[in-house]
């Protein structure tokens, strides 16, 4: 028995199929989620999320918070940020690494600055090495 | 009578405004439609984080200790975020707006102060001596939820400070092409009273029986903390998103009616034009004619 597996933003609704194995990085730690699981609701960190489908190549997600509801047979995500990644442009996440790195190590920023830039610098990590380790997996599918 | 040449020199103006007038109508009408499925696309997750948050203001752990921007409290003031357009020539939409905002701060009878979205809501209340708290401009045609963040944060951080008890937002509901209704909604705080009981019988009753109790992680309060400004980040990003809509669709709509109006200023002109040409040929003519019959 599938779950059915929704990933929507506030921009759109990114993904919506049946899956049968989602596994989230959970505020509390990274969770696989199968069929027939108990009702949960958990917030999401950074991180990859990843779908997993028989006879089909996994797809992964990179993910910057948000929220999930678990049902027995359904699974929604309200991500804040999410990407495929397929999608992610390794090169922009790179940069905006480096600059939230540049803008820390320039010091004197006030508290929320800090944070904002720490938030800013996991979120690139996340989405680096989401894209990178989709390309390890399927180096021919990268033209 | 105006001189044929002045004639045709208002006939080429008002064909050029004609046409500039069906150009922004145009782009006017490209823009609205992007607006509208921009609203479209921001309403599963608005349903579902509705849905969530219904579903955790009713747990039972999290009712003794109601979170503060769920909790009504004694007012003595308030503010009101209002969104309006950066740019006019969009026929009635901003002083509708503007006038039905002003009618509600006048009938409230505590202190109001305001934070202005866009240009035009921003002149008229600084004009009129309004206090203006904060003030956003320049939002792009397409707005993400990253540019709306500064204006949500504004307000949810002072109303946490309780600099005011109660948020209102004051934007343009967009029904249709034709209609777009000015409406001033409250923001903060979310009243659990205002929730849909059926709506949370119907997703609480529906998965949760007494035996399998829900599992948060991390606890209720904790979600309740991240998913309530999220939820008002939300609603202030639809609000503009409504008001886009309803902007350029109201300025479609005037722009049409230019375009109309001066084609039938055109067609006038047109006919006096000829009219008037047409004497002076027959003038003309009877000058010839009375010569002619001089000379005889």
């Amino acid at each position: 028995m599938p779950i059915k597996l929704e990933i929507v933003t506030v921009e759109r609704m990114l993904f919506s199929d049946d899956v049968d194995m989602v596994i989230a990085p959970g505020a509390e730690g990274v969770m696989g989620i199968l069929p027939n699981h108990a009702a949960l609701l958990t917030a999401l960190n950074y991180g990859e999320l990843i779908v997993r489908k028989k006879g089909q190549d996994d797809q992964s997600f990179a993910i910057g918070g948000g929220f999930m509801e678990v049902l027995p047979n359904k699974v929604t995500v309200l991500a804040d940020v999410a990407e495929h990644a397929d999608d992610i442009n390794v090169q922009r996440a790179q940069q905006a690494r480096d600059r939230a790195k540049n803008l820390l190590e320039s010091g004197n920023l006030s508290m929320d600055d800090m944070v904002r830039a720490e938030a800013a610098i996991r979120r690139a990590m996340v989405r680096i090495k989401v894209a990178q380790k989709r390309r390890k997996q399927r180096p021919i599918s990268q033209d | 009578m105006a001189s044929l040449r002045d004639i045709k020199r208002r006939i080429s103006g008002v064909k050029n405004i004609s046409q500039v007038t069906r150009a922004m109508q145009m782009i006017a009408a490209a823009k609205m439609r992007r607006a509208q499925e921009q609203v479209r696309a921001s309403r599963p997750y608005a349903e579902k984080a509705w849905e969530v948050l219904v579903h955790l203001s009713q747990q039972p752990d999290a009712k003794g200790q109601l979170h503060p921007l769920l909790s009504a409290r004694p007012i003595n003031k308030a503010c009101v975020v209002l969104i309006t357009s950066d740019r006019g020539l969009a026929g009635g939409y901003n002083s509708n707006i503007i006038r039905t905002t002003a009618k509600f701060i006048n009938n409230y009878d505590k202190p109001i102060s305001l934070v202005t979205v866009g240009r035009k809501g921003r002149g008229f209340f600084a004009r009129s001596k309004y206090p203006i708290i904060a003030e956003f401009d320049g939002l792009p045609d397409r707005p993400t939820l990253l540019d709306i963040l500064p204006i949500a944060r504004i307000v949810i951080n002072d109303f946490l400070s309780f600099e005011y008890d109660e948020v209102y937002l004051a934007y343009t509901d967009f029904i249709n092409t034709v209609v777009q209704k000015p409406v001033v909604k409250r923001l903060l705080p979310l009243l659990p009273e205002k929730m849909d009981e059926q709506a949370v019988a119907e997703h609480v009753g529906q998965y949760v029986g007494s035996r399998h109790p829900y599992i948060y992680e991390p606890g209720p309060v904790e979600l309740l903390d991240v998913i309530l400004p999220r939820f008002t980040e939300l609603q202030v990003y639809q609000a503009v998103l409504e008001s886009l809509a309803s902007e350029h669709s109201a300025r479609m709509v005037a722009m049409r009616s230019a375009t109309d109006n001066a084609n039938e200023l055109v067609a006038d002109l047109t006919l006096t034009y000829n009219r008037v040409r047409q004497e002076a040929i027959t003038k003309e003519m009877m000058d010839i004619v009375g010569g002619v019959e001089a000379l005889k």
